[in-house]
């Protein structure tokens, strides 16, 4: 098992925001968690590579529990782990091209030249060829998510996770995320976890669906699953019908 | 216990927890930077561009505040001076207090505005936006890669910047002197000489290197700890200000008491 999160618990001071939240992600499998805003789909992701420790539970990637990890053994697994922020997250003092070479500068054996061809493989890889002297403000929203996965991939990592990697974008921007992502699935075998509230993009790339309501998973199965389901809550999650999202939680009908 | 009583005691309780678990959280960062030193192939290149940043760039600011320092210094020390004490003693109290005092806190004050400020809303606003996440998941030691070359530079070029300041303060009295208050070259070098000590120099040497390290190291502290967007980036820097100048305020009135 690639990645694994067992009854994991997370609060922030009287918010307890994952509540035994447990999942499997198998080898070359692109799994995604789905759920509305602030219900801790980031926060989840953010266990996977350290950023923060659960306050209970299991949180194992590669075989190593990662909040058991020291510094540098983290670092070396962070390594293997390609990390898609929401807002590409990219350094704005950098251009693009510097901002997909960072990681590699921390890697052995990558000297000047051989980390310059990468970057330029990886720019190819997303369609941002020719814009790697450009800096982030001077990108759109679609091309700066793509810098983010192509700084993401240029590790050639083991694992990839995604950060809401189609919020804010237009349907075709969305298209072309979903088509990268299954790039990197298929033709670079990588094991991906999505985190997203967008049912299309998640139909689109994910092999398992996870629906996270109330800190828990409360339904796990593939796409074909999903939309034959007869959950309330999921069906209500899908289908956008907040009656039926809400309506299970002690009246909540109007919605959060 | 009454209102009256008890509403300003829960205040102060909860200000001196604030306060304790900011010490905390500071001598936490302080240690964990400390460690962070041995990553030089991560800091190393970032050194010398920092040190320009904080230093070199500081120079005309520190130098401007310096110049109008000494003038004012020189004429007030002859207002004070004139008809008790011979004139040649305003070389001695521009050269003592530019050297002991002014030299060094008003430099550190300055640049706790100008450095501090600027360390604090870079790295808060690359605390809100993810790039200190980013960095750790590519990898990198944060407190490596922003900490400590900016700590670094700070201790490194706040003393170079008040010895500047120091010098520019003292000629700035002494033409002072030459073009109006009548005194000769010889007079002011005379008064600047009669009490001066080489380990005056070192006290402001001594003083202004702490004062680089509280500069940076608060601006760096308040920075990471920033939260909820541009709100909490004009809070950390303003924080950073307020704090860096009572801890050099009080660090001042420390290497006073100990040094002297």
């Amino acid at each position: 098992m690639s990645i694994r999160l067992s009854e994991v618990r997370k609060g922030f001071g009287p918010k307890e925001v994952l509540r035994g939240f447990t999942l499997a992600v198998e080898d070359g499998e692109t799994a995604a968690i789905v759920g509305p805003s602030g219900s801790g789909k980031s926060v989840l992701l953010k266990h996977l590579v350290g950023l923060l420790r659960p306050d209970s539970g299991v949180v194992v990637v590669d075989d190593h529990s990662v909040p058991e990890l020291a510094r540098d053994d983290l670092a070396r697994l962070r390594r293997r782990i390609g990390y898609v922020f929401q807002f590409a997250a990219l350094f704005d003092s950098m251009t693009i091209a510097e901002n997909v070479g960072m990681g590699l500068r921390r890697l052995p054996g990558w000297d000047r030249g051989r980390t310059e061809t990468r970057v330029s493989e990886c720019l190819g890889l997303v369609d941002l060829d020719g814009l790697g002297g450009r800096y982030p403000a001077e990108l759109s929203g679609g091309q700066r998510k793509r810098a983010g996965l192509a700084r993401a991939i240029a590790a050639s990592p083991k694992y990839l996770l995604y950060d809401e990697p189609t919020t804010g974008l237009d349907p075709v921007t969305t298209s072309v995320i979903d088509g990268l992502i299954l790039r990197m699935r298929d033709e670079l075998g990588v094991t991906g976890l999505v985190v997203t509230h967008d049912m299309t993009s998640a139909f689109r790339v994910a092999d398992r669906i996870t629906l996270l309501h109330e800190g828990k998973a409360r339904f796990t199965g593939t796409p074909a699953e999903v939309r034959t389901a007869r959950d309330d809550v999921l069906r209500g999650f899908v289908e956008g019908d907040p009656g039926l999202y809400y309506g299970l939680q002690g009246g909540r009908r109007n919605g959060p | 216990m009454p209102d009256f009583l008890s509403k300003p005691l829960a205040v102060a309780g909860r200000g001196t927890i604030g306060a304790l678990g900011s010490v905390g959280r500071a001598w936490t960062l302080f240690a964990a930077s400390a460690g962070a030193t041995r990553h030089f192939a991560i800091w190393g290149p970032h050194l010398f561009p920092q040190m320009a940043r904080v230093g070199v760039a500081s120079v005309p600011i520190a130098l401007f505040i310096a110049t109008f320092t000494g003038i004012v210094m020189s004429l007030q020390a002859s207002y004070t001076l004139t008809g008790t004490i011979p004139l040649y003693f305003v070389g001695t109290l521009v050269g003592k207090t530019m050297i002991l005092e002014l030299g060094p806190v008003l430099t550190g004050l300055t640049l706790a505005g100008r450095v501090g400020a600027n360390i604090s809303a870079e790295l808060g606003t690359m605390r809100v936006t993810e790039q200190v996440d980013a960095l750790e998941t590519l990898a990198y030691d944060p407190l490596a890669y922003l900490v400590v070359p900016r700590v670094l530079a700070g201790i490194l070029m706040f003393p170079i910047v008040v010895l500047l300041a120091v010098a520019i303060g003292i000629v700035s009295g002494w033409f002072t002197a030459l073009q109006l208050l009548d005194m000769s070259t010889p007079e002011f070098v005379k008064g600047l000489r009669l009490f001066f000590e080489p380990w005056d120099v070192w006290f402001a040497v001594i003083k202004s290197v702490s004062f680089g390290a509280v500069v940076t190291g608060v601006g760096c502290f308040y920075g990471l700890q920033t939260e909820r967007g541009a709100e909490g980036v004009g809070k950390s820097a303003t924080q950073t200000v307020v704090i860096a100048s009572m801890i050099i305020l009080c660090l001042d009135a420390f290497w006073a008491a100990t040094l002297l």
